[in-house]
């Protein structure tokens, strides 16, 4: 059970107490400071729309999805870009921080304590010295509606 | 290998529309051995591939069709209409195994045997083949693929073939066939294996086929000498004709090639096939650029630096060029939508006995590929429509003194970035009366209103769900769906669709729409902090409201915010509730009138900005399920601005279901069924002059405009303003209608109202423009000479603008000073005035 997935770089990021890491080649940039324009009725996690450069971005705020308690309003949050279906959308983080390599032996499948909700996101973690690494399903996180698009009430 | 089955695929669509078009042509003209021809290539390349890819039973359909066609090429059998059914039904087996093709990369287990004996017992049934010469299958079939080999005699009747007269055609041959250019080159040089030999005497006057042409044209060689050549050939000779004219010594072999290489590349570089999702990234890559562009302008005219304007200058320009050209790429003749038309009128009218003619003109007009592919299945509709119910049956339009077959004329044209779309036909239009019973019976309207409505209007019926002009159900069409979802799907790309019928005479559906979907007009809005867009095409027209107006408010009627929109109640929704915005009180009210699918609502916003053109960028798809948002846009300042879906904030306000309302009768003006909103005669422009207040035809009225005092000038002593470069007359009205007011001794400016009738443009200088007022709430006094309405409780004179311009501003002599000496009443039509 602790076959690792095939992670070998991993972008990091900070989020409140967490620790988390996507894998690098998800990622396509990293962005501070956009205008986000709201988007009545959307989902909750969703915080906006940005402009990234012509294309129009979803931006989906990680602690909102993940829930964990909102930021403080002076922590400027970071933007994670990472592709959907080819689409991208960003990822608002707390802060950014190294590209790492990990040996995929110190990775482990998350206990089964987690919360469903966390569980569904979080593929697991790898054991650093210093802390815990949790790597993100990156699809799941990004796909807001699974299986079936439930019905938005407006 | 996918790769190939999809180019096939594409080629093979593409190759059996162009067939259906071409079999319905060929029957009008049977005689037409190019059209023959071209359809026999088209068949001849789908079985050569089809061979090549090892799809078996579609090679076998093909060759059966290509076989009749073969003969039907030669002039061993003539067109008739079940040889026209069986090609057709052909081409729709073809595309039937196609498909399963492209769904499953198999072709499944078709049924094919129908159709191969179909075409077999065509083939073989040959009442001319005994009197006609052996006559040869072309060389067009042979050898240019290997497995060609033995096509021509599968067909247990067919002879064994001799082989095409004129080897030059040989060359003919290739060009429609794509992968076959290798073997064109050999053609013309070497000894053919297959034989192209000599069959019977000679038809045909000297033709120099297609690689004659091409030397004669390129000035390789002259034309007697590829005609001495050609001649040859029909002597007997059984070299081809470049070899022919090699051996001779008068062309170098050399020469040859380089001539067919040169016309190989002509045809095969003048066009590419490009991935339409490279096309929409460019398009998305130049909106990039247009906005990088604008900001880049906006900084160079801030600095004044004229180092930096000149390159700033020139990008704008390539900026433009390249977003006009990367637009073009994406346009299509509207003869894409149209291709598959007359096949379907042709089988239709047949399936009940009608005869029908189909007109195309404008097939060139260039359309977005996305709009092309959204109006087919409305258009398909409408047409399926017209056949079924529009054209009578031939005997019915012989008694009616018509040409007993049917005309159904496709226009298309371009005007002023939208294009117009017309389907007419000369058939037996829609009739009102029964419509009308038929709208009342089934709920649409009351039978009050119904009786209210005027024709047109009964007639523009139809385009609602639920109601049927077919007095039968037919197989095609009449259940009374349709219609509606025609409507629907051409406003959901911008569009609308207008119906103009005369009993007896014909109909005519007219339906605009804009040439691109990627840039449209918008008009910009802020609520609640944010901007919106809402598409121009849902706008019908803006009304600002004071708080402090008690007569002009917005109402409630038990929950249900209304507003008395010329004495129609226009349900009001506020955008800030539909964006689940915090209320708040406003000094102003902002109502944006609109229109979704017919109904027509308020929507209160905090601010109105301005128009602008907009580029419809797609949202993500964690936040496209939205209903009230179609998309989004970039704003000039880089920020997102979300496009407002007006049906799908009608529907979130339950605005859409209020019409059930209407089906129990208990209609209560809140769903205006008819459009009462349009502008025609019974909608008044109501202006002041001095303390009187008149009004005149909303219709006749073309813009309000105000000029300062300076700008009047005089000319053969009359008032004129310059104006949209013309002299624009200024009618005086007050002294005009012996009012003692004139509107130039108000103030230093003057309002005027620009009317255009008859092609003549006048300016009538009033007082004031008060409002817009609809005969709704108007008390009508029409007595034989004259037309006065009760407005706000008074009395006023509806002015009939044409007569009036007509007395003071003759249009062969102009009596001069006709406005300073206002003429006395009398000088307008007395119809046209009355006193107060």
């Amino acid at each position: 059970m602790t076959k690792a997935p095939t992670l070998d770089q991993l972008c990091t990021f900070r989020l409140g107490p967490l620790y988390l890491a996507i894998g690098v080649l998800n990622v396509r940039e990293v962005l501070h400071h956009l205008e986000i324009t709201p988007v009545p009725h959307a989902h909750h996690a969703v915080e906006g729309l940005i402009n990234l450069r012509g294309q129009v971005a979803t931006t989906i705020d990680l602690r909102r999805r993940l829930g964990i308690p909102e930021r403080d309003r002076d922590v400027k949050p970071i933007h994670v870009v990472v592709l959907s279906d080819g689409e991208p959308v960003t990822l608002l983080v707390d802060a950014i921080g190294d590209v790492l390599d990990v040996d995929s032996f110190t990775y482990e499948d998350p206990p089964p304590t987690m919360s469903e909700q966390a569980r569904e996101l979080i593929m697991g973690a790898y054991k650093l010295n210093s802390e815990l690494l949790l790597a993100l399903d990156v699809a799941k996180v990004v796909d807001l509606y699974p299986s079936s698009i439930e019905p938005v009430e407006i | 290998m996918d790769e190939i089955i999809g180019e096939f695929l594409v080629e093979s669509y593409e190759g059996l529309d162009q067939m259906d078009e071409s079999l319905v042509r060929l029957e009008e003209t049977p005689d037409d051995i190019d059209i023959l021809k071209e359809v026999f290539r088209t068949l001849h390349t789908i079985k050569g591939t089809c061979g090549f890819l090892g799809f078996g039973h579609l090679e076998k359909v093909a060759h059966a069709g290509e076989n009749l066609l073969s003969l039907l090429r030669d002039g061993k059998r003539s067109m008739s209409p079940e040889i026209t059914d069986a090609l057709l039904a052909t081409v729709d087996k073809l595309r039937e195994i196609l498909a399963s093709v492209d769904e499953t990369q198999g072709e499944g287990e078709p049924d094919i045997d129908q159709i191969v004996a179909t075409l077999a017992v065509l083939t073989a049934d040959d009442p001319a083949a005994t009197t006609e010469p052996p006559a040869p299958p072309s060389a067009d079939a042979v050898g240019t693929f290997a497995f060609d080999d033995g096509a021509s005699d599968t067909t247990g009747s067919d002879r064994p073939d001799p082989v095409e007269p004129v080897a030059a055609d040989a060359a003919t041959s290739v060009d429609g066939e794509p992968g076959a250019e290798g073997d064109t080159l050999g053609y013309g040089i070497d000894p053919a294996p297959e034989g192209d030999g000599e069959g019977g005497a000679p038809k045909k006057p000297i033709s120099l086929g297609r690689l004659g042409d091409m030397l004669v044209t390129a000035g390789a060689v002259n034309r007697t000498d590829v005609e001495i050549a050609a001649v040859e050939q029909q002597m007997g000779d059984l070299r081809p004709l470049g070899k022919i004219l090699v051996e001779s010594g008068l062309i170098e072999q050399g020469v040859i090639e380089s001539v067919m290489a040169a016309q190989r590349s002509k045809s095969a570089g003048a066009t590419i096939r490009v991935d339409v999702a490279l096309l929409d990234r460019l398009m998305n890559l130049v909106g990039e650029l247009v906005l990088s562009r604008n900001q880049i302008f906006q900084l160079a005219g801030e600095r004044k630096d004229h180092e930096f304007v000149t390159p700033a200058q020139r990008l704008n320009l390539i900026t433009s060029e390249l977003q006009e050209g990367v637009m073009k790429t994406r346009m299509q003749p509207i003869n894409n939508a149209w291709a598959r038309l007359p096949r379907l009128v042709r089988d239709l009218s047949q399936q009940m006995d009608k005869r029908v003619r189909i007109e195309m003109v404008g097939k060139d007009t260039e359309l977005d590929r996305t709009i092309i592919e959204a109006i087919k299945d409305p258009l398909t509709h409408i047409v399926r429509n017209t056949v079924d119910h529009g054209i009578e049956l031939p005997e019915k339009r012989l008694a009616a003194g018509k040409d007993p077959e049917g005309l159904l004329r496709l226009r298309a044209s371009h005007e002023g970035g939208q294009v117009n779309i017309e389907v007419s036909d000369d058939g037996k239009g829609i009739e009102a009366e029964p419509l009308r019973i038929k709208a009342v019976d089934s709920g649409f309207v009351t039978a009050e209103n119904a009786a209210k409505m005027t024709d047109t209007e009964i007639v523009q019926l139809i385009f609602k769900s639920g109601l049927s002009t077919a007095k039968s159900v037919s197989n095609v069409s009449g259940r009374g769906v349709g219609m509606d979802v025609v409507k629907t799907n051409i406003e959901r790309i911008g569009g609308s669709v207008d119906l103009k019928t005369e009993p007896g005479v014909g109909t005519t559906f007219k339906i605009k729409i804009p040439l691109t979907l990627a840039i449209i007009p918008a008009l910009i809005i802020t609520c609640a902090g944010n901007r919106y867009a809402i598409p121009q095409v849902n706008l019908l027209e803006l009304v600002r409201l004071e708080r402090d107006d008690p007569n002009n408010r917005i109402e409630d009627m038990h929950g249900a915010p209304v507003y008395r929109l010329r004495g129609r109640l226009l349900p009001i929704v506020d955008l800030r509730e539909q964006l689940g915005a915090e209320p708040v009180v406003r000094a102003t009210t902002n109502i944006v009138v609109l229109k979704a699918d017919d109904q027509h609502f308020g929507l209160i916003v905090d601010a109105i900005e301005d128009t602008e053109e907009i580029v419809v960028k797609p949202m993500g798809h964690q936040v496209k399920d939205i209903k009230i948002f179609s998309g989004a846009t970039i704003m000039g300042d880089g920020r997102i601005a979300l496009i407002l879906d007006l049906m799908g904030i009608a529907a979130g306000a339950n605005l859409l279901e209020a019409t059930v309302i209407g089906h129990n009768g208990n209609d209560v003006d809140t769903t205006p069924v008819d459009s009462s909103h349009a502008l025609d005669d019974r909608t008044l422009l109501l202006l002041g002059i001095g303390p009187q207040q008149v009004a005149i035809p909303l219709a006749t009225v073309e813009r309000l405009e105000e000029f300062p005092q300076s700008a009047v000038e005089r000319s053969e002593g009359r008032r004129v303003v310059q104006y949209r470069h013309q002299i624009m007359p200024l009618i005086d009205l007050g002294p005009m209608l012996a009012f003692t007011d004139s509107a130039f001794e108000q103030s230093d400016r003057v309002s005027v109202v620009v009317c255009s009738f008859n092609g003549r443009t006048v300016g009538l200088a009033v007082g004031a423009i008060l409002d817009i007022v609809s005969h709704a709430e108007v008390l009508e006094t029409i007595t034989e000479d004259s037309q006065s309405v009760v407005i706000a409780e008074r009395v006023t004179d509806v002015i009939d603008i044409p007569a009036l311009v007509a007395s003071v501003l003759p249009i062969t002599t102009t009596p001069p000073a006709a406005e300073d000496q206002p003429s006395p009443v009398e000088a307008a039509r007395p119809s046209s005035l009355s006193g107060v």
